[in-house]
């Protein structure tokens, strides 16, 4: 079995994660795991246990977004119904056969109710040292009233500077971490320079 | 070597090595608790220069950013050059034409040789030898001024476009390349008889500063770290990019994970990349050295992307969240010595402080990387 197949299939007995696979020449990795807060722990056992190990963490800020690319999509949507209905008028003038809809783009998972508007989200990038490559992101939303998620620095020793630096950037708190006190900023800092809203 | 033994009631106390201290490589802070000469526990201090590259990558367009990648690492500057090109490459679907492929490895390589000769320098200086430095002064200041003649920099690279490279490389290029690595391999024996076979280097390195090769797996330590502790990794080969392919050159893995291991690791990439140089020069193609039909500016699909090189230190990454306009919604840079570097405090405990020191040169420390 294929080293993707293998950890799919491993990755689908943590319930209930959502594994998308992803073009890697595109994208650059090969599977997109949605996991709650629940499951990032879960993750990255199955993945340590499986050879993988942990690239990096990050967070990024939603702030405004989801309300914005429902407004892009909504428009795209209604360009590609425009552009159907011409090429089938055109299409029905010329007597020839009317083209087909084209495929319905897929709609990313919207956030639950409880995420708000404007989640934050956690992501994990691992990879593996050998054999056939494998690329996985698992990624985590937090609603950003209260960003919290487990820490698996427990598992994978070199999280604790990426969550250091992710609740740093963030504000995202990774409970059970041991030491979550600033990392690169100043010692006092209670700023967070990466979220949107921020304003020196 | 290490038999530290703590007692029960020994008196510890706290010894601040740096900020700024030549052994530190750059404005490092650790907090070490010592009993005597033994370190109990340290504490890496990390922020002194953090600069927030990430944060600028919001309100840079994409091609204003490049400049940025260079102030990172600073002695390998065009390999951030190379994965930041990469990673917006990958987004917004640029081809780069294959000359400029070649060329991009070539003075990748050569600025790969050129930060292992600098780290072999000061290597050896925290051990306390100083000529060897000046050696590799002496050769590092060659590849620096064929770089600076087609990059018009020596340090700071910004020579990386979308699609290609800023300038060709001519025939004087080429000349003077072909006749710096005739003279490196010249010069190889005598850093290894100076250098490597030197008693006193044997007996600091040969079995000092063990990283397990599990630690370096739960760290995540890549690059001459992890292929000192016996890991076949190098994303050049596992993940190929660009033109690495076509070349023949073996990856130098040493199992013993020790600072010697490390040390010979990147002795050995130094030649593997004069290799690489030498096809590359051979097999250098005629034809554009930057893609005719790359846009003004550059809006990449809405999205993440995910790009990583093999930078002289490790594996540089790129991950980019594009919103579609002409900047990043959110850019991350993962550089390899913040990774490195996060195994120190528990590597370095009940050892030695001239030994710690030791391990700390032979992670090959570029603070503005691990700061950002």
């Amino acid at each position: 079995m294929s080293m993707l197949a293998e950890i799919k299939e491993a990755l689908s007995a943590v319930s209930p994660v959502t594994i998308k696979e992803t073009d890697y020449k595109t994208k650059g990795y090969h599977l997109d795991v949605a996991a709650g807060p629940d499951q990032v722990v879960q993750c990255a056992e199955v993945l340590t246990g499986h050879g993988f190990f942990l690239e990096a963490i990050t967070g990024v800020d939603w702030l405004g977004q989801v309300a914005r690319m429902k407004e892009a999509k909504a428009k795209a949507a209604a360009a590609a119904a425009k552009k159907l209905a011409e090429a089938k008028a055109a299409a029905a003038e010329a007597g020839q056969e009317v083209p087909a809809a084209p495929e319905p783009v897929a709609v990313e998972t919207v956030p639950e109710e409880e995420l708000g508007e404007d989640p934050m989200e956690v992501v994990y990038d691992y990879n593996t040292t050998g054999g056939e490559l494998c690329r996985v992101v698992v990624r985590c939303k937090v609603p950003r009233s209260k960003p919290e998620l487990p820490t698996i620095s427990a598992i994978c020793s070199g999280a604790n500077w990426h969550e250091r630096e992710t609740h740093d950037f963030f504000g995202i708190v990774f409970t059970g971490h041991p030491d979550l006190s600033p990392l690169l900023l100043p010692e006092d800092a209670d700023f967070h320079p990466l979220r949107k809203d921020f304003t020196a | 070597m290490n038999n530290y033994a703590r007692s029960e009631n020994q008196e510890t106390f706290v010894l601040n090595l740096g900020p700024q201290h030549p052994a530190t490589h750059g404005v490092l802070r650790v907090k070490l608790t010592m009993d005597g000469e033994y370190i109990v526990h340290a504490e890496p201090v990390l922020g002194y220069i953090h600069r927030m590259h990430e944060k600028m990558g919001e309100n840079r367009t994409w091609a204003q950013f490049m400049p940025n990648t260079a102030r990172m690492d600073y002695l390998g500057a065009l390999s951030y050059n190379h994965g930041y090109a990469l990673a917006v490459e990958r987004a917004a679907g640029i081809e780069v034409p294959e000359r400029a492929e070649y060329i991009r490895v070539i003075t990748v390589e050569l600025n790969r040789i050129a930060s292992h000769l600098l780290w072999f320098g000061a290597f050896v200086l925290d051990l306390g030898g100083f000529t060897p430095l000046l050696y590799a002064f002496d050769d590092r200041e060659k590849i620096l001024d064929l770089l600076e003649s087609v990059t018009g920099a020596r340090l700071t690279f910004c020579y990386f476009r979308f699609g290609g490279v800023y300038n060709d490389i001519d025939d004087e290029f080429i000349a003077g390349t072909t006749a710096f690595i005739k003279r490196l391999r010249e010069r190889m024996p005598d850093y290894h008889n100076l250098v490597t076979k030197n008693i006193i280097m044997i007996k600091r390195l040969k079995g000092i500063g063990i990283l397990p090769e599990e630690m370096c797996r739960r760290y995540g330590a890549t690059g001459p770290v992890l292929r000192g502790s016996g890991v076949q990794y190098d994303v050049r080969k596992n993940e190929p990019y660009s033109v690495y392919p076509e070349f023949d050159f073996d990856v130098p893995v040493y199992s013993e994970c020790d600072s010697m291991a490390r040390y010979m690791v990147r002795m050995d990439e130094i030649e593997q990349s004069m290799r690489i140089v030498e096809q590359a020069i051979a097999k250098l193609p005629e034809g554009e050295y930057i893609a005719p039909k790359v846009p003004k500016i550059v809006k990449p699909e809405p999205g993440d992307y995910y790009a990583c090189v093999e930078a002289a230190r490790g594996t540089f990454g790129v991950r980019l969240v594009s919103d579609g306009s002409n900047t990043a919604y959110r850019l991350k840079l993962r550089s390899p010595t913040f990774s490195n570097m996060s195994l120190y405090g528990e590597a370095c405990q009940g050892m030695l402080l001239a030994d710690a020191l030791a391990l700390m040169g032979s992670l090959d420390l570029v603070i503005p990387e691990i700061d950002r």
